[in-house]
């Protein structure tokens, strides 16, 4: 008798302990990943700028074209092979936010929705997630235009 | 050269665990993520508040998707300055066309070769 109730004490205690550490120490964590994880990411995009303005003498802007369109290759095919996914379950946003995350999210239901065919499969699921991104940033980037034009006057 | 390889870390890798702690608070989706981060990226870079930041961090700041949106407002402003108001309407995806279109193409190649895993 006694017993069960240091037990029922003790697993009162322990869910308690649980509650007070886990949403912290999950923050913590998923940041710390997502901060190193997506540093780095950034890191290997400035190695491709600096190659690319070093061997072609590519400007700044090209040279950040050009590490965009390589990330965005490289994750294509770390999608196809499974290898994304991994990275990405342990990383969080730190795959989301570069630039990777916006190919991961139009490679993937690509290759999922394969079976409904080609076109409305593959083709229209291609903008699943990268349909909206594309509808907001070109929206507000005509926005911006405009604003601008009528400022200019 | 060290030291901006330091930048682009501490920048790209703030962004990110930036956007760790908006999904872990607000449990929003992946997609309203990217979704957030380009609209601000835009904004950011009209105000004139992205392009510092550009030249600080580089990559740390052109490679997260705020950075991408820096590249369609800034496209759309020079091109506004250049062909007028015309310029509104193509500058965005002209300067953001390589990133797109090797999106598209990339994504579509990959799911040509690769069949999908089953989830485990």
């Amino acid at each position: 008798m006694q017993n069960s109730s240091s037990k029922k004490h003790f697993v009162a205690q322990y869910k308690q302990l649980v509650q007070a550490i886990t949403p912290k120490s999950k923050v913590g964590q998923g940041c710390l990943r997502a901060f190193w994880v997506g540093g780095s990411i950034c890191v290997l995009g400035q190695v491709l700028i600096d190659m690319s303005m070093y061997f072609w003498r590519f400007t700044m802007t090209q040279g950040a074209t050009f590490a965009s369109i390589t990330l965005v290759g490289v994750t294509a095919l770390l999608t196809g092979i499974g290898v994304f996914d991994v990275i990405g379950k342990y990383a969080g946003a730190g795959t989301v936010v570069p630039i990777t995350g916006f190919a991961n999210a139009m490679v993937s239901p690509a290759m999922e929705f394969r079976p409904e065919g080609w076109v409305l499969g593959t083709g229209a699921r291609l903008f699943t997630i990268a349909g909206p991104v594309l509808v907001y940033g070109i929206s507000s980037s005509v926005l911006v235009g405009l604003i601008y034009y009528f400022l200019m006057l | 050269m060290i030291l901006m390889y330091l930048k682009a870390f501490l920048v790209g890798g703030a962004l990110c665990a930036l956007g760790e702690i908006i999904i872990l608070k607000t449990k929003l989706t992946p997609a309203r993520i990217l979704v957030c981060y380009i609209t601000a990226g835009v904004v950011l870079s009209a105000l004139g508040l992205y392009t510092p930041l550009v030249r600080f961090a580089g990559a740390g700041a052109t490679v997260p998707l705020t950075g991408f949106g820096h590249t369609l407002a800034q496209g759309a402003i020079h091109a506004v300055q250049e062909t007028g108001i015309l310029g509104a309407f193509t500058g965005g995806l002209t300067a953001a066309a390589g990133g797109i279109a090797a999106a598209v193409f990339f994504g579509f190649l990959a799911a040509l070769c690769f069949k999908p895993k089953p989830k485990q």
